[in-house]
């Protein structure tokens, strides 16, 4: 208990003396918060359309202007034929042409069918779809009222909510991702690095020299981390909840008790890295490598259930994504203890396996 | 001299390759993430939990309901008579959408009074949610429209769509130019970086600079090593790209891989750039790390399109070098243009290579004066 | 004292057939050797013959190949721990923290030794005392000071046997004596020092000395019989031989 109590003491004098590592700490938060919660949206803005209208009917400029009326297109461009159309997709200036044939209004008029081509720039998939559906749907409207008597026909009224997020802000869903990358960043870069720090220098020799218990010297590499990243986590909830409003629904205890958990994961890991690697460079590397993988494999950037069965397995033992489930539920939903059990379970199971086989690992002689 | 800076080369070469396990490392890495991302990254919206909402069952409210069964999209995971029933499934994130009908629902149909229909999501998500929404209403208003195709005064307006580069709208196409950005970004400008700082930790770099070599010399000797290996890089992530996922190459590989080329040397000169500015190795890895790493993720367009950002970061991302290789890279893999519409990017990519020489050099000297 | 097959008490450190070997390179090959208590044994050998690796596996941070020890008595495989408590370690690299003072560098190590605060406290004051420094930050000091102070650091617990791997490298010659004068000085009150070393002039200080090439053990005994033995002048010239000849 004593030695550790000595550890400590020595751990926090070298925090708190690199002044580089403490002003980066307090910065991290806010440079993340600020830049990433606005760059970080998928939110479908207006789609810009190349309208190729060679009909000039009245209905032909209804249906045109039913689009831009929608607020979810804007017109950006005319003309009579497809090639400068297609030039301007090809040169980025549109996201999307309508192509309305020259005898539209005829072919309505006379058969009550008529054709419209939509060309999407469908580099993002994912976007051309939801554009296209929703064009479609303008489209299927206007051919509604073209009908003579709009009120004799079957109509469906559609009302939709959003639960939890009202305004379907983009903030309230990616400010809690942020926070914990931000833990995950700090506590498994951090440690990795500067165990391998101690490596590197020579001082891990000395240390293992003595007859310093193991455990003491991970506790003692662990605890002072685990504080900073709790006070980076609470100087990111301040941030998020007066400057961007963030709701905060649920417990902060539970939230707090349930990132104390999860550090304990990004730890472990970053414990379980530094016995791994030979120089700090290639701390960094793997840490980030690694970071980058539970990022992306969240669900923070990318729905889960859309990834492939096995990406999703990978995802279940995903600490990152099982921390941001946790911290949007509590901070949005409110929920309980009862409701989180089941990642907070996992979390826990798997801070207890990576710390094992980190600690195993970890050996003051070299094999 | 041109032996000199031969010999100074072949040095860098075998530091390379002689630290195995960062050179596994760098190897490796990219391409694991290329592949592991290519799969992995769907930005798509599959396999919507639906729960519907019917406390008064009729032919149409089932129909209606078949319909959702039936689109690949959705699957219905409890059926319910009241939203109270649904609530604690959300709360719970065990339902993505529940779609609740009016009591009277076909009675009104027929009757011609508007039949209702709530949609509600959960919006956590809310990019899901919105897409969901938007799906969901589609279902609904194709069944409104099939009832009312029937009557003879019925117009149809049948569009024909064209998805232009990605006409299977893999997600994957769009990833694998960032991630090619990505991983020179990380070889090139952290590498370089940590080399550089690392010979000036230990006061190799003064020796260098009292011999023969001139700055420039020593800055160029450093990078094309690593130029090398971002090259073979870029050749892995390729080749994965096109074998395993397809992606297409409708352009000139030949002007993708030299503008490769030309993004390696933009993210090599910020490295030196970097290296040159801090004083020791950790500092130099963080700075690199926050310069490159950061911007080239969030602010390039590889992961969360540009349009959706406020202005000020829109124009951020200008000097972002990975934005001008994303949009050169979608243009040459999936547009198939070549340099007439790609020049000015090219040029950008140039000059922003240049820039960060020059002022890199400039810095050597700075030291040495 | 060369009393035939001393007790084992009497032997500070005893390897036998030691070997390290690192995929196909043998770093350590098969040395045994033996160090009485309070002596000062000079290990000496070029860099890169295996006297760091050596090292290393006796003060359990590398584990043999093949081969035991036992040092202060106890068997190094499966007595390692309490080994730990009873030696001390300069290492080759710097080993104490730059971003400490003095006094804190020593706070940690007494503590983990397992000292009091009162013996801390007053092991501290009369190192400062000794050394002539002042309670700065340990990065501050100039080297020859660090060196001195390291050494008295590995001290601080009053171990039996002090491990000290080229501990004068890269000092002026007036620090290096001032260093030898403070292992002569452990060695009196009966530590056992075990010091690597390639400057062959130091091994004049030395009571024993063994010189390692290429991973083995060349030749072991006094300066002085080493060099009637082998006819030179001085274990420079000694080493020169042997090194040339390995």
């Amino acid at each position: 208990m004593r030695i550790l109590r000595v550890l400590l003491r020595k751990e926090f004098l070298q925090i708190f003396r690199d002044k580089l590592l403490l002003r980066q700490m307090l910065m991290m938060p806010f440079i993340q918060l600020l830049v990433l919660s606005s760059a970080a949206t998928f939110e479908v803005k207006t789609a810009r359309v190349f309208l190729v209208d060679r009909d000039h009917s009245t209905m032909s400029h209804r249906l045109s202007g039913a689009l831009a009326a929608s607020g979810r297109f804007r017109i950006v461009d005319r003309a009579q034929s497809m090639k400068p159309a297609n030039e301007a997709m090809l040169g980025r200036r549109t996201d999307m042409i309508m192509n309305i044939p020259p005898d539209f209004e005829r072919d309505i008029v006379r058969t009550r069918t008529a054709s419209v081509q939509l060309v999407f720039n469908a580099e993002d998939g994912a976007l051309a779809g939801v554009t296209n559906s929703y064009a479609q749907q303008i489209i299927a409207e206007y051919a509604r009222t073209l009908r003579p008597s709009v009120t004799s026909s079957p109509a469906i009224g559609i009302q939709t909510r959003g639960w939890y997020n009202q305004e379907l802000d983009y903030k309230h869903y990616m400010v809690p991702g942020i926070l914990v990358q931000l833990l995950t960043l700090v506590g498994t870069m951090m440690t990795a690095m500067n165990i391998v720090r101690e490596r590197e220098i020579g001082t891990l020799d000395q240390l293992n020299v003595t007859p310093l218990p193991r455990s003491a010297f991970i506790a003692a590499k662990l605890l002072p981390l685990m504080s900073i990243a709790l006070v980076e986590f609470s100087v990111g909830l301040v941030v998020a909840r007066w400057l961007f409003g963030v709701p905060m629904v649920g417990s902060l205890t539970l939230l707090f008790f349930c990132a104390i958990v999860y550090l304990v994961v990004a730890l472990g890991l970053g414990l379980w890295v530094s016995t791994i690697v030979h120089t700090q460079q290639q701390a960094m590397f793997v840490s980030f490598f690694l970071l980058l993988v539970y990022l992306l494999m969240s669900g923070l950037f990318t729905p889960v259930r859309s990834m492939p069965e096995w990406a999703q397995w990978i995802a279940e033992v995903n600490p990152v994504k099982h921390f941001i489930v946790i911290t949007r539920s509590v901070l949005l939903k409110g929920a309980g203890l009862t409701d989180i059990l089941r990642p907070l379970g996992i979390l826990a199971a798997s801070g207890v396996i990576v710390l094992t086989l980190a600690v195993r690992q970890y050996s003051k002689r070299a094999a | 001299m041109i032996e000199t800076l031969a010999a100074f080369m072949i040095k860098e070469v075998r530091h390379i390759l002689r630290d195995r396990q960062t050179l596994t490392i760098l190897l490796l890495m990219p391409l694991v993430q290329v592949v592991l991302f290519g799969y992995a990254l769907r930005s798509d919206v599959r396999d919507v939990r639906l729960a519907i909402v019917d406390p008064s069952p009729d032919y149409a409210s089932l129909a209606l309901s078949q319909r959702f069964e039936a689109a690949k999209r959705f699957r219905i995971v409890a059926v319910a008579p009241s939203m109270g029933a649904i609530e604690p499934l959300f709360k719970r994130g065990q339902v993505d959408v529940a779609v609740s009908f009016d009591p009277e629902f076909a009675a009104h149909l027929e009757s011609h009074e508007p039949a209702h229909v709530l949609i509600a999501v959960d919006a956590s998500d809310p990019n899901t949610g919105s897409t969901m929404q938007t799906y969901a209403r589609a279902v609904i208003m194709a069944y409104e429209q099939e009832l009312g195709a029937n009557h003879p005064q019925a117009v149809q307006i049948v569009p024909q769509v064209r998805m232009r580069f990605n006409p299977t709208l893999e997600s994957v196409n769009l990833f694998v130019p960032g991630l090619i950005a990505l991983v020179l970004t990380l070889v090139s400008a952290l590498m370089t970086a940590i080399s550089l700082s690392r010979e000036k930790e230990r006061g190799t770099l003064e020796i260098l600079l009292v011999s023969p070599l001139r700055p420039w010399q020593i800055i160029i000797g450093k990078v094309l090593p690593y130029l090398g290996l971002a090259f073979a890089n870029v050749l892995t992530a390729l080749l994965a790209a096109w074998l395993i996922f397809h992606v297409p190459f409708r352009g000139s590989i030949t002007l993708l891989l030299v503008e490769s080329i030309i993004y390696s040397m933009v993210s090599l000169g910020l490295g030196v750039l970097v290296a040159s500015l801090t004083s020791t190795q950790r500092v130099a890895m963080l700075v690199a790390l926050l310069a490159t790493m950061l911007p080239s993720t969030l602010l390039s367009g590889m992961v969360f399109p540009l349009a959706s950002m406020p202005g000020i970061l829109q124009l951020l991302s200008n000097i972002v070098p990975a934005h001008w290789f994303i949009v050169i890279a979608r243009g040459i893999m999936l547009k198939g243009v070549g340099l007439e519409h790609l020049w000015r990017e090219t040029l950008v990519l140039v000059g922003m290579t240049l820039f960060f020489m020059i002022a890199a050099v400039k810095s050597f000297k700075a030291r040495v004066a | 004292m060369t009393a035939p097959n001393p007790a084992p008490a009497e032997l500070a450190i005893v390897a036998h057939n030691l070997t390290r070997r690192f995929g196909q390179f043998t770093a350590v090959d098969h040395i045994t050797f033996d160090v009485k208590v309070g002596e000062v044994f000079g290990f000496l050998g070029a860099n890169g013959a295996g006297k760091t690796t050596a090292i290393k596996m006796l003060t359990g941070l590398l584990a043999p190949t093949e081969g035991d020890a036992k040092v202060a008595g106890l068997d190094l495989k499966t007595e390692t721990e309490q080994i730990r408590r009873r030696i001390g370690y300069m290492s080759q690299r710097f080993s104490l923290y730059e971003d400490l003072t003095v006094l804190e560098n020593i706070a940690l190590y007494g503590g983990i030794y397992g000292l009091t605060s009162p013996q801390i406290a007053e092991r501290s004051s009369v190192m400062l005392e000794k050394l002539g420094l002042e309670d700065d930050l340990v990065g501050k000091l100039p080297l020859g000071w660090k060196q001195k102070l390291a050494f008295s650091v590995a001290l601080l617990h009053e171990p039996a046997v002090v491990f000290l791997d080229e501990p004068t490298g890269g000092v002026d010659p007036i620090t290096r004596r001032q260093f030898w004068e403070m292992i002569y000085s452990a060695a009196e009150r009966g530590t056992t020092v075990f010091v690597t070393t390639h400057y062959m002039d130091e091994a004049e200080y030395c009571d024993r000395i063994s010189i390692m090439v290429d991973g083995r053990i060349a030749t072991m005994g006094s300066p002085v019989e080493l060099k009637q033995k082998w006819n030179v002048p001085s274990i420079d010239e000694l080493f020169v031989r042997l090194a040339r000849s390995g």
